[in-house]
């Protein structure tokens, strides 16, 4: 293959309110290639495509096009696209209600006395569809595609438009195998056509199915960048997690010794449990135990405890709690039956942006007892101090909108709104992302006291070292199921990295 | 010490009083009731006179807060189900003629125009207050339960209501033509006060006291905030959203009786008649935010009275009933505009301005 580069991004730096985002990031695309841009959320690799398509300016750097000297500023996503460089995104960015060849052709139609020319329109969108392959009529309405279908229409459509680089930004996440395979050939058909492929994905699989070369991102820095061949996948998911694992250092854990369960009743005991988001798994959970779920994004951990929480309504299996079947299907069941659940994403599920602190943090509790039982103001402002004070939560008074809040202690009220409930297991997904490191560790520290006052704990993080300091026993998800449980010994980063890999390192 | 420091002192004491007035969630609402009462006095100075005058309240003040009745009581519903689903409920007014036709049909016995009750008063007020609950559990339904833009579903009773107070009342204005069914739009015998006055302040009492002795405020305005929230902490915002369009519809069909009850008559056509923007508009009066969230009915509640002191100026100003909307629409854009938040934006380095000092500038003083 001949190594004509067509896009080289170098040292792209990107400040988002003081905050490096990207620092000192290259990127390099070559003519003809299938390129993976890979790294754990936060990593920046939509800063860097969102940078590229002009829409946010950068800070710092270069971008050059077609190999030329002359360095280029990008300033929209118009302006990305009159250069050759299209974006599908997986939200698709079409109209659901005009025609394929409407779609295709929208904003550029070929016209004749100022009308549109339909029939050219049509002409050639059927001809576009079919040198790519992809069976649809142009007149069919696009609402009516799948998903599927209408991601390639977004892809035939840039490659109309002379794109050069193409970037596919999480095609796959809502596809199918089938489907996934057909775009696959589509992506293969393009690289042929010499079309630059910038790949965005989590499955780790695809990387290795069509993709060349690999740019691994972390934290906003470059790692750097591999041939696929030269990057076997467990060095891949060391990369993007940070771990090198010549200086993998032994993390001393502060947490007792594994206590045995064996012969005990299990607190939570789930046998096939299954929603629509997540295969069927089979867990338990002892009292007093924390169990963290592990895996890299969309691998299904949410989904889990999802689950278990009634949050999404389980479709299959069975649930008992203290030995004793119980039927959960809505948040307030599992809510009086004693769970807590701190989602995942605090701005969408968690905070009431424009309720007070006090109302935040007693809402919960308040949803358990019912409308017609209100607690009293004088309850409800002394449970708000307690855990005001109880978790050091910042803020200027109980009365004023969380959303004045930093990140950490909106969070803090969060945890502050289960705890009041008093609940016998705990769900923290995500706990502490995007939070300071000192209220990291006093939320890691809380952890392990309640779990120490008999309080059982299920517990999601993106970063292994935080939950092999605070897990007594780990499970690994990968495409939404559970392939694997560790226990004592076995807790290591490298044991965990190995069965996220998956492949033949599982059994090792 | 000096003086000065003690000034100073006095000096930003008042500094935050004056900050804690005007950052009151009511003081707008309460400037644009005080502007347009002004001008009311200087139009007509004999505006807040109040006489006797046949053993009744007399003058323009009552008549405001009379003729106001029915908006409050609309505008308390309007609020519930604008702070619960981000979206307002445009068939009350249609839902007030309904429960007035349904009302008068049954005193009526089906007839035209009666003399006497055809059937017990009681059951009649009932029936109406129930047909008018089931109307807004309608609309509740298609919000709440099958997720449908609030202003699209509650269209079909907007358009279909009086069509069916129509067909209740069989194309006729039935006339009740009994001195006690006057009542409630009127006077009770030997009070002076009109009786759709306690009417209104009867169902701001009650819904204030629900709102005390229940979670409805936390509960409404949790899930209007963030429904996916509400739901994580164990909210049904179905069922919440549901009960304010029912709270709502049950409103307007206490509002349509009154009205029904000042002209002892079903007017299918004409009770009510685009009073539903009139409640809409004192919601966003009262400082509400029309997409739902947190809310305060007294700001509604001004907010309706400022529409009827309004109104009634502009007729005290021998501006004819169909000019009238040309007039209050000025009023509204001047008044929405101090309220919205560019406004308010100006408005605050006005008053930082007016009391430097007194609180955090994230602007950098010009070193002198």
């Amino acid at each position: 293959m001949e190594e004509t580069i067509i896009l080289s991004m170098r040292g792209i730096t990107k400040l988002f309110q003081g905050v490096k985002a990207l620092q000192n990031v290259d990127f390099t695309l070559r003519k003809g290639e299938i390129h993976a841009l890979m790294g754990e959320n936060g990593a920046g690799k939509s800063t860097l495509i969102k940078v590229l398509t002009g829409v946010y300016p950068m800070d710092g750097g270069e971008i050059r096009l077609g190999g030329k000297e002359q360095a280029v500023t990008i300033r929209s996503p118009q302006e990305a696209q009159r250069r050759g460089i299209s974006t599908v995104y997986q939200e698709i960015n079409l109209c659901p209600n005009l025609s394929v060849a409407e779609n295709l052709f929208i904003d550029r139609e070929p016209r004749r006395f100022g009308m549109i020319d339909w029939k050219k329109m049509n002409q050639r969108s059927g001809a576009l569809l079919k040198s790519l392959d992809i069976g649809v009529e142009p007149t069919r309405q696009l609402g009516d595609c799948s998903i599927a279908v209408q991601q390639m229409i977004a892809i035939a459509r840039a490659v109309d438009m002379q794109c050069r680089v193409l970037i596919l930004d999480e095609p796959t996440s809502s596809l199918d195998d089938d489907e996934v395979e057909k775009l696959f050939q589509l992506m293969r058909r393009l690289k042929e056509q010499g079309v630059g492929i910038i790949f965005v994905t989590h499955f780790l699989e695809q990387v290795y199915a069509v993709c060349d070369r690999i740019t691994v991102l972390r934290n906003g820095e470059l790692v750097g960048e591999y041939p696929t061949a030269e990057l076997p996948r467990l060095k891949l998911v060391a990369k993007m997690m940070g771990k090198d694992f010549d200086d993998l250092a032994e993390i001393e854990s502060l947490k007792e010794v594994k206590k045995e369960h064996e012969g005990e009743t299990p607190f939570l005991e789930a046998e096939g449990l299954s929603s629509r988001y997540i295969k069927p798994f089979s867990l338990q959970i002892h009292k007093g135990e924390v169990m963290g779920f592990t895996g890299l994004l969309g691998s299904g951990r949410s989904e889990l405890v999802r689950t278990v929480y009634g949050a999404d309504k389980p479709v299959a299996g069975t649930l008992k709690l203290n030995g004793r079947p119980v039927r959960i299907d809505a948040p307030l069941n599992a809510m009086m039956k004693g769970m807590a659940y701190l989602p995942e994403d605090r701005k969408r599920d968690g905070i009431f942006a424009d309720l007070s602190v006090r109302e935040n943090i007693i809402i919960a509790l308040q949803a358990k007892r019912g409308p017609f039982r209100p607690m009293k103001r004088k309850e409800m402002q002394e449970s708000a101090d307690r855990y005001i004070d109880l978790l050091q939560i910042k803020t200027a008074g109980r009365e004023i909108p969380v959303r004045s809040l930093s990140g950490g202690n909106q969070q803090k009220v969060v945890i502050a709104r289960w705890l009041l409930t008093d609940p016998e297991f705990l769900i923290l997904d995500e706990p502490t992302r995007g939070i300071d490191i000192g209220t990291k560790t006093e939320i890691q520290k809380l952890i392990l006291q309640l779990a120490e006052k008999g309080m059982s704990i299920a517990f999601i993080s993106s970063e292994i070292e935080e939950m092999l300091r605070t897990c007594s026993h780990m499970v690994v998800m990968r495409d939404r199921q559970i392939v694997g449980e560790l226990t004592g010994g076995d807790l290591t980063q490298d044991k965990i990295m190995h069965v996220i890999a998956g492949g033949e390192a599982e059994n090792g | 010490m000096s003086s000065r420091g003690v000034k100073r002192k006095m000096a930003s004491q008042k500094a935050s009083l004056f900050k804690r007035i005007t950052k009151h969630h009511l003081f707008f609402p309460l400037v644009c009731l005080a502007v347009v009462l002004l001008a009311n006095v200087i139009k007509t100075p004999d505006f807040f006179v109040v006489s006797i005058n046949g053993g009744v309240l007399y003058g323009y003040v009552v008549d405001v807060v009379n003729r106001a009745s029915e908006l409050v009581i609309l505008a308390i519903g309007m609020t519930l189900v604008s702070a619960a689903s981000g979206g307002q409920d445009i068939s009350v007014g249609a839902v007030m003629a309904v429960a007035a036709a349904v009302c008068c049909e049954i005193l009526s016995g089906g007839a035209v125009s009666t003399g006497a009750f055809q059937n017990p008063l009681i059951l009649a007020v009932l029936a109406a207050l129930l047909v008018s609950a089931l109307c807004g559990a309608f609309n509740g339904v298609l919000v709440a339960r099958l997720k449908i833009q609030p202003m699209v579903a509650t269209l079909i009773l907007f358009t279909a209501g009086r069509g069916i107070a129509q067909l209740v009342t069989k194309g006729q204005i039935t006339y009740v033509r009994v001195e006690s069914y006057k009542i409630a739009g009127g006077y009770i015998p030997g009070c002076p006060i009109p009786t759709p006055i306690f009417f209104a302040a009867g169902t701001v009492a009650l819904v204030m006291l629900v709102m005390k002795f229940t979670t409805l405020k936390l509960y409404v305005e949790g899930v209007g905030i963030n429904s996916s929230a509400a739901r994580i902490v164990g909210l049904n915002s179905v069922r919440i959203q549901f009960v304010t369009y029912v709270i709502c519809g049950l409103l307007a069909g206490v509002a349509g009786l009154i009205a029904s009850s000042r002209i002892y008559s079903a007017d299918a056509n004409n009770i009510g008649l685009y009073l539903e923007m009139d409640a809409i508009l004192a919601v966003a009066l009262g400082g509400n935010l029309l997409s739902g969230g947190k809310f305060s009915l007294m700001g509604s509640v001004i907010g309706a009275y400022t529409i009827q002191a309004l109104t009634t100026t502009l007729y005290a100003m021998n501006i004819s009933s169909d000019q009238l909307p040309v007039y209050k629409a000025v009023v509204v854009v001047i008044i929405v505009v101090l309220q919205s938040p560019k406004f308010n934006q100006y408005f605050r380095s006005f008053r930082e301005k007016l009391h430097p000092g007194n609180s955090v500038s994230r602007k950098e003083e010009p070193s002198s």
